[in-house]
């Protein structure tokens, strides 16, 4: 009977907490541009479900496109920096202070270059999404135990045996954990570009609706991006189960 | 004479150009072609790190390291090493984490996939031995502290090295865990015939098992003490509990005793 309340735990606690919205603002009669019902959000969704749907997918795409960008880029880079001290010592400086640019401030650059639309929305995703892989890769092949790295050596084992054997399988837990991590940030990284410079998406009509004052469209945005959002993220935490069980099971020290 | 592992008068300090931690200075030990050697000697003293320089690991600052005749200057590649953290690869199982030095050591790694059924026999006849036949396909966090330890001792044996080196491999477990598992390392010693170096710092487990001890002094490390053990082999774990045994382990705690109190 616990266990089974558990279970249902967020599924109640989201309608528990949608009553009390839609409650509130009946009780208090809450003008609709200011916060709109739950209910006037769901009539917004089913009356603009072409264009949702539409802009939904491009927000998807485009977070997609350089979600992976960052996964193939984070990967190369995050083995390159664990592979070698030198490179390690020349890159770690420049990546801290690349990290420390909030990625928005490039996006005027991006579309100098570009335009506006999508090229700008998948560099940006690209950009704030790459740097959690490269450390979270370079973390898991700087901390092989030294023991396990001295009874290799002592066969003869080569630095390539050492990535192959023990380093890269060690490190795909840290960049599976790492897959939830960036693709929740590519995806706040391109809805950012949407906003600013582009004219699809999400954030794009989010913008549009909000300057003809259709706020329960504003809202109808909020929510497909939540959608997304989880979606996004279930993805990858199911992914991550599927490719690295065994860190689970044992804990990783 | 020359025997199979040779350090000459080696001095090795930590830090960058050896300006650090000074960890051995004067360290001369000669351990011959098929012999079971026993480190042992107060913590800290550089047990450890004599065993990295015998199996190439490290280089000393000054001095000369010899395996098998040629003069050490990088990783050996023949020795097999357990420690006393097992580190086992969480994602393999037992049987393939055991096989792990044939992926890497020649000739077996050329090998191993085209007679990779004969490899698995003989990984799973050496598991059977150390008394885990039956757990190949577990993962090591499905295996308590002791059978890791098992499956370590399998692990630093399966390529056939002839050089063993093992330091504080049964430290951690319990007395009857460990006197079962000195009892394997006897018969494997007496089969194989490898050189062993074994750091430990049980005196009973020294004795019993080593054909000689060298007692280290503390940090710097140096050999103070070389003390030939003369029972007969095979030896049982009875001999542990008569007194010309005790007498021995007595006399060595004694020779350590003293070194702890010189530094
Ligand atoms: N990688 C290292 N860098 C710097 N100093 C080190 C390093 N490894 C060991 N030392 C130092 O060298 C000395 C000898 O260390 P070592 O590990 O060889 O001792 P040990 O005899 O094995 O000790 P224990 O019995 O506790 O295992 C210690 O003072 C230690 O602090
Ligand atoms: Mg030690």
């Amino acid at each position: 009977m616990n266990e089974r309340w558990i279970k249902a735990a967020p599924w109640l606690w989201t309608i528990g907490l949608f009553a009390l919205w839609e409650g509130a603002v009946r009780i208090f009669s809450i003008e609709v541009f200011i916060l709109p019902a739950p209910t006037d959000i769901w009539e917004a969704i089913v009356k603009y479900w072409s264009p949702i749907w539409k802009n939904s997918l491009q927000t998807l795409l485009t977070t997609t496109i350089g979600f992976l960008m960052a996964v193939g880029g984070g990967l190369a880079l995050g083995l390159a920096i664990g592979w070698s001290r030198a490179i390690y010592a020349g890159l770690y400086p420049i990546m801290i202070g690349f990290n420390s640019i909030p990625k928005v401030a490039v996006v005027p650059i991006l579309v100098i270059w570009f335009g506006i639309g999508t090229v700008p929305a998948v560099l940006t995703a690209f950009l704030i999404a790459f740097f959690p892989i490269v450390v979270n890769v370079a973390t898991g092949l700087a901390t092989i135990e030294p023991e396990m790295e001295d009874v290799l050596r002592a066969l003869g084992a080569k630095k390539l045996d050492i990535m192959l054997k023990v380093g890269i399988p060690r490190s795909m837990p840290y960049f599976f954990g790492s897959l939830k991590i960036a693709i929740t940030l590519a995806f706040v990284g391109s809805v950012i570009s949407e906003t600013v410079a582009a004219n699809s998406g999400i954030g794009h009509m989010m913008l549009a609706a909000q300057s003809q004052f259709n706020v329960p469209l504003v809202w109808a945005g909020l929510v497909a991006l939540a959608v997304l959002g989880i979606v996004m993220y279930a993805a990858m935490a199911w992914l991550e189960m599927r490719m690295t069980g065994w860190a689970h099971r044992s804990g990783l020290h | 004479m020359t025997g199979f592992v040779e350090l000459r008068d080696v001095r090795l300090a930590y830090g960058p150009g050896g300006s650090g931690t000074l960890a051995l200075d004067g360290l001369t030990m000669t351990v011959k072609r098929g012999e079971f050697a026993a480190v042992v000697g107060p913590s800290g003293c550089g047990k450890s790190t004599l065993m990295k320089l015998a199996t190439g690991l490290i280089r000393p600052q000054t001095g000369t390291v010899e395996v098998a005749g040629h003069e050490v200057d990088g990783p050996v590649s023949i020795a097999g090493m357990a420690f006393q953290n097992p580190s086992m690869l969480p994602w393999r199982t037992t049987l393939r984490n055991v096989m792990l030095p044939l992926e890497i050591v020649q000739p077996h790694r050329s090998r191993l996939s085209k007679e990779r059924e004969a490899y698995q026999q003989r990984a799973e006849d050496l598991l059977a031995v150390v008394g885990l036949k039956g757990f190949s396909d577990k993962y090591p966090w499905q295996l308590s502290g002791g059978m890791q330890q098992r499956s370590n001792l399998c692990r630093a044996l399966i390529h056939d090295p002839t050089l063993l080196m093992l330091d504080e491999p049964f430290g951690a477990l319990d007395a009857f865990t460990r006197e079962e598992l000195w009892q394997v390392m006897r018969d494997l010693h007496a089969e194989k015939g490898f050189t062993t170096i074994l750091v430990t710092h049980d005196l009973r487990e020294a004795v019993f098992l080593s054909d000689r001890v060298f007692v280290m002094s503390a940090r710097p490390g140096k050999i103070i003490v070389e003390r030939s053990i003369d029972f007969g082999r095979p030896r049982p774990l009875d001999l542990t509990y008569e007194a010309d045994f005790n007498d021995v382990v007595h006399e060595l705690r004694a020779h350590i005793a003293e070194a702890r109190t010189a530094a």
